[in-house]
């Protein structure tokens, strides 16, 4: 959690004043028994009503000057903690934007989410208790245990007994029912999962006339649920009635006892009702501090979470070197991209098992190249690597003569345009989301794309054309027109690379070869990369990557490859009639 | 919400003896905890000065006072119990019932909705019902009871410092509301900010490697700053608002308990001291301090128990969609033929008119006739209709006008249940649920023995695979089914349907994400469960499409073109076009 403690520094003010604030009102609220008892001793058995009007009026200030000093530390709180909070979002958010794939894979989009935001909002909240309470509430209950030790020490004692049962109470109640919690929360996931599953599967579930089936396993999942809330219930309703009880235990025994020194004449008896009200107080705080034990385990662990974000640092980093090494001629005639004997674990640098292995391929400028092979085989893999989204183990990728880890990773990516699997838009407009690709773009340069893309036509039916607004995830396209759209998107950037990641698995066949031409008439110059599990897709390319286990066990034309590879034959004779796979 | 506490209170009527106990329990104890502290002040007037201390006479008081503070101990713990139990009870059965309904919904409706909010009504907003039920009654209960029984305590010691405190009290509800309507509406903005941000981070952070691809991070880290720093405006505002709330309220019971104490002891000054104790004035003092507290807590309690009614409408939104109209009687005779094997029947669909969306027609006077046993292959372009002609073959959406017919009857009147159980479905987006591969077979029919089991795994294809799983059979599926493949996942899916054994088949080809090894195995299984049934098929092979009796050549949602493969190349129309692109090459 220390770590964290540098997004505080810019509010040093507010960390000092909000907490002596709230010791001054805490001061305040300790001396009110102390004025009331001077008023039952001094005023009422001495029969000064002047005594009592006056010191009314001192509980009347003393109120007023807590309220205010209250104000003040509530205020710098929330300055504070929100801005605590905005700052550390900011850098979180920051820094995730840093990360290469390889770390995003690591912790999961789901997991970064809940980090960047209900993370910090705990601890956002820890930071306002801090200053709210952390001093506020040890201190009243010390407090009240010191004002009655000076009171008198002999009758403190029963404090000194009894704020630690309280103590001890409140600690095994709690620690014995967090564990509760826990399970309780994996009942609700099973809940929230049943419920997932009735929703995704509710064609087959009617087709089976399965209704009741999952109504009974609903049944069992929320009731086991409720079970281990009330039971829980049962337990941490201990809490009040136990503790409640020992406090009141003392209170009996500060009047016995307290009888006995003001017999003795050791104290008065405005003091021993003094001594009740501070036993009522000392509980009431420690309650408090029991919750914000509670709050700060949380927030320690959410601390943990976020600092683990931020003490990661991405493993794909700019090259220090000097960016304009001259190439020469031969170089910038060769090949576009080349793979140079490259090797690739997701699992690190060491690992034994590749995810492609010792590939060596060579492509040519506006070449188009069809990746094939099965799920797994490394086809995706393969096509992540030229953008650098994954540093290779072993071996070296060449664009136009220069290693990619020699290019700064934007004027790299820049040279790419790439269509992702599962084609996703961001909402806003069909123009803002061309514009990603391109935020110059101009109107005609949209236009282009979109029709090169096969998207064209049904932009232009659209009724804003593209203006027309897209929701989140692109929802209101189907499949295929999401998919069409990406393809512009990234045709919008003039990209020297385009890479085509099984993006047109939704479009039928008729698009889908419409496409395959415009691609190939529209951007000449571009090195096309098509990834497919459908061997109509790849088999007009110029050059072919059949993929099998990580390894490219086929690289050729589609005529080639029928001949002399047996993975890319069967793959054929699976999805084409016999006169497509021979060719016309 | 007048409407909304009817209805959960005819949830909570189960219960009403919990609801009976709770109440019964916290009459007792809080009478009791509003008890002692007068057993407390009896006991400090047995203390009078230096010397004059009555310790006899304080004897039973104080065994009084320790049963009293066991008696609210138990009492306290009892009504924790009822209250529990009242609370989550309740949620369970509005719960299940929730669950139920949807069951019982159009797919009009759970198509139209997204699931996540449907599954945080289920989950949350049931919590959220839970919890404010769970508040609501015990500070209810417990607040009224210690309002009402500090005033009647209060009362029979002295009426005259009781009306100060009723006086003065009301103050805090005031300064309360009057802080809550401003702070209020600031949480809202802070709310709708927060779900702001949160919405930017899941779609940028969810398509995080979009963002990288694109080089947009800088963009999208200033997005990001703008509304971020929108919520630090707001935040601050809505914490400062609200955190009024504590310390002002504090102020007036400070206010209260100085007027007591002054009050109290003057008055406790003018009349003969026999009349008012300084015992009496003590506990006063801690009684007023009581006395105020319900109102605090209850205005704290107020949001929550206002969230939760706004959580139990969301609920009763969904409780009050109409259902599906199931009330056909009519059971198609002889699915079973006298020899066991099941009879495959014609359909034909009849001007049938349907849309989605009111106003915007999709389907227009659609006609097909197709004779028991034939395959019927649907093809087309994307988004061009043909998972809607599933929709209204399994009755999950409702014809507009026209008709559609099994073996002569139409689909309207027969029970729902039996005519789906005519048709054996393997859509493209299979659906597996968190059970072992053996359950997930039997899902069509839990009573199949082991060994029919089997044989429809090895009808489907499935069986090689299965039995190379860890656990073979008993191999559980994880909840995203990310242990097996999407061609796997198919083929178990063919095996469920081969082992339901339907007369008529509904199938959607895979285009897509399946392992090109296993996608032959799909299509044998396909194939051989085809044979002898009357089959719909959303086709994307050719060799699927010319085998099959009639093709419906879809465009927009109509039927432009119909007719066997043949028939439709001669006629050189958009099917014509279809199947020449595909040969057009580049």
């Amino acid at each position: 959690m220390r770590k964290l403690a540098k997004y505080l520094k810019n509010y040093k003010k507010q960390l000092f004043l909000g907490p002596l604030f709230k010791l001054t009102e805490a001061v305040f609220e300790l001396i009110v028994p102390v004025v009331t008892a001077m008023i039952i001793d001094n005023g009422v058995l001495k029969n000064d009503a002047g005594y009592v009007w006056k010191m009314g009026g001192i509980l009347l200030l003393l109120g007023v000057v807590g309220l205010i000093c209250a104000l003040i530390c509530q205020y710098s709180a929330s300055i504070a903690s929100q801005g605590f909070g905005t700052v550390l979002r900011e850098d979180l958010y920051r820094h995730i934007n840093s990360f290469s794939h390889k770390e995003i894979d690591k912790f999961g989009t789901p997991s970064l989410i809940t980090r960047i935001t209900n993370d910090v909002n705990q601890l956002q909240f820890a930071v306002a208790m801090l200053i709210r309470l952390v001093i506020r509430a040890p201190f009243l209950a010390v407090g009240a245990v010191v004002m009655a030790m000076m009171i008198d020490i002999k009758l403190s004692v029963i404090f000194l007994v009894v704020t630690p049962i309280i103590a001890v109470i409140l600690y095994v109640i709690m620690s014995k029912s967090v564990p509760y919690f826990k399970v309780a929360q994996k009942k609700l996931d099973r809940i929230s999962g049943i419920s997932r599953e009735g929703l995704s599967g509710v064609r087959v579930i009617r087709a089976f006339s399965k209704q009741e089936t999952e109504e009974a396993r609903f049944l069992k999942a929320s009731t086991e649920q409720a079970d281990i809330s009330i039971r829980v219930g049962k337990l941490s309703a201990l809490l009040n009635p136990l503790t409640y009880a020992v406090m009141n235990i003392g209170i009996v025994a500060i009047v016995w006892f307290g009888g006995f020194r003001v017999e003795s004449g050791g104290m008065t008896t405005g003091e021993v009702t003094a001594f009740v009200n501070y036993m009522t107080q000392t509980y009431l705080a420690l309650v408090v501090v029991a919750n914000l034990v509670v709050t700060f385990t949380k927030a320690a662990a959410s601390a943990a979470r976020v600092n683990e974000v931020l003490q990661t640092e991405t493993t794909i980093k700019d090259p220090q070197i000097d960016e304009n090494i001259t190439l020469d001629e031969r170089e910038k005639n060769g090949p576009k991209i080349f793979f140079d004997n490259v090797s690739f674990s997701y699992v690190g640098k060491d690992s034994d098992k590749y995810a492609l292995k010792d590939l060596t391929v060579s492509v040519k400028k506006g070449e188009t190249v069809g990746v094939i092979g099965g799920t797994g085989s490394g086809k995706s893999t393969f096509v992540n690597l030229i953008p650098r989204f994954y540093d290779i183990s072993k071996g070296k990728i060449i664009i136009d003569g220069k290693d990619v880890r020699d290019y700064t990773i934007k004027a790299l990516r820049s040279k790419i345009g790439v269509v992702p699997q599962g084609s996703v838009l961001f909402s806003g407009t069909v123009e803002s989301n061309l514009k990603w690709g391109n935020p110059d773009a101009s109107y005609e340069d949209m236009v282009k794309a979109l029709k090169t893309a096969q998207a064209y036509d049904f932009v232009e039916k659209l009724p804003d054309g593209i203006k027309t607004k897209v929701t989140q995830g692109g929802k209101n396209f189907s499949g295929g027109q999401r998919q069409r759209l990406t393809i512009a998107r990234a045709l919008v950037r003039n990209p020297e690379i385009l890479i085509l990641d099984d993006s047109s698995s939704a479009l039928d066949f008729a698009t889908d070869a419409r496409l395959r031409k415009a691609i190939k008439n529209d951007i000449k110059e571009t090195t096309v990369f098509i990834v497919s599990q459908r061997a109509s897709s790849i088999k007009y390319s110029d050059k072919i990557i059949v993929f099998d286990h990580g390894e490219a066990v086929g690289i050729g034309s589609h005529e080639e490859l029928i001949k002399s590879c047996a993975v890319y034959r069967e793959i054929c004779l699976s999805q084409l009639s016999e006169e497509e796979v021979n060719g016309k | 919400m007048k409407e909304t506490v009817k209805r959960l209170l005819k949830y909570t009527k189960k219960y009403n003896a919990f609801i009976a106990g709770a109440f019964f329990s916290s009459v007792i104890s809080v009478s009791l905890m509003l008890y002692g502290p007068i057993l407390v002040g009896e006991a400090i007037d047995n203390i009078l000065d230096n010397g004059i201390v009555d310790h006899s006479g304080m004897i039973p008081i104080l065994i009084r006072l320790i049963f009293t503070i066991a008696g609210t101990a138990v009492f306290q713990w009892l009504m924790a119990f009822c209250t529990n139990k009242v609370a989550y009870k309740t949620v369970q059965d509005l719960r299940v019932d929730v669950y139920a309904k949807i069951n019982r919904l159009p797919l009009k409706y759970i198509d139209g909705h997204a699931h996540g909010d449907i599954i945080s009504r289920i989950v949350n907003d049931v919590d959220q019902v839970s919890e404010g039920l769970l508040q609501g009654l015990t500070q209810l209960f417990t607040g009224i009871v210690t309002i009402i029984g500090t005033l009647l305590f209060m009362l029979s010691i002295n009426g005259f410092i009781t009306l100060v405190v009723v006086v003065i009290t009301p103050l805090s509800l005031f300064v309360a509301s009057f802080i809550a309507k401003r702070s209020h509406k600031m949480f809202v903005k802070q709310q709708a900010t927060q779900g702001e941000l949160s919405g930017y981070i899941e779609e940028l952070m969810g398509n995080q490697k979009i963002v990288k691809t694109f080089g947009y991070e800088e963009k999208a880290v200033e997005g990001f700053r703008e509304i971020n720093n929108r919520l630090y405006v707001c935040g601050q505002k809505a914490q400062f608002y609200s955190s009024l709330t504590n310390p002002s309220t504090r102020f007036v019971n400070g206010i209260v308990y100085a007027a007591v104490a002054v009050i109290g002891s003057i008055y406790a000054l003018s009349v003969n001291q026999t009349l008012f104790t300084v015992g009496e004035i003590t506990c006063f003092l801690t009684y007023a301090n009581q006395y105020t507290k319900p109102f605090n807590e209850i205005t704290a309690v107020v949001t929550q128990v206002q969230a939760a009614f706004a959580a139990a409408n969301r609920l009763f939104e969904i409780l009050d969609e109409k259902e599906v109209v199931d009330d056909g009687k009519v059971e198609i005779p002889g699915i079973v033929k006298e020899n066991g094997d099941k009879q495959t029947f014609s359909l034909s669909i009849k001007n049938v008119y349907f849309s989605y969306i009111p106003g915007v027609p999709l389907i227009e006077n659609m006609n097909v006739e197709v004779a028991p046993g034939e395959r019927v292959a649907i093809v087309g372009p994307t988004g061009c209709g043909k998972t809607t002609i599933i929709n209204l073959l399994m009755r999950f959406y409702e014809v507009d006008k026209g008709s559609i017919c099994v073996g002569g009857i139409n689909i309207k009147d027969m029970p729902v249940d039996s005519l789906r159980s005519m048709f054996g479905m393997v859509l493209q987006d299979t659906w597996l649920f968190n059970g072992t591969v053996k359950e997930n077979i039997a899902y069509g029919r839990p009573d199949a023995s082991e060994e029919e089991i089997i044989e429809a795994a090895k009808a489907a294809h499935a069986d090689y695979f299965i039995s190379r799983l860890p656990h073979g059979y008993n191999t559980v599926i994880s909840e995203d089914g990310g242990n097996i493949s999407q061609g796997q996942k198919q083929l178990l899916c063919i095996a469920r349907v081969m082992l339901a054994d339907p007369p008529m088949l509904i199938l959607d080809e895979a285009t897509s994400n399946i392992d090109t090894r296993t996608e032959i195995y799909v299509q044998k299984a396909f194939d051989e469960m085809m044979r002898g049934r009357t089959t719909f098929i959303v086709a994307h092979r050719l060799s699927t499409i010319k085998e099959a009796d009639i093709i419906l050549v879809m465009k927009d949602g109509k039927i432009i073109e119909q007719g066997r493969h043949e028939e439709l190349l001669k006629r050189g129309g958009f099917y014509a076009e279809l199947y020449n692109s595909q040969f057009a090459g580049s």
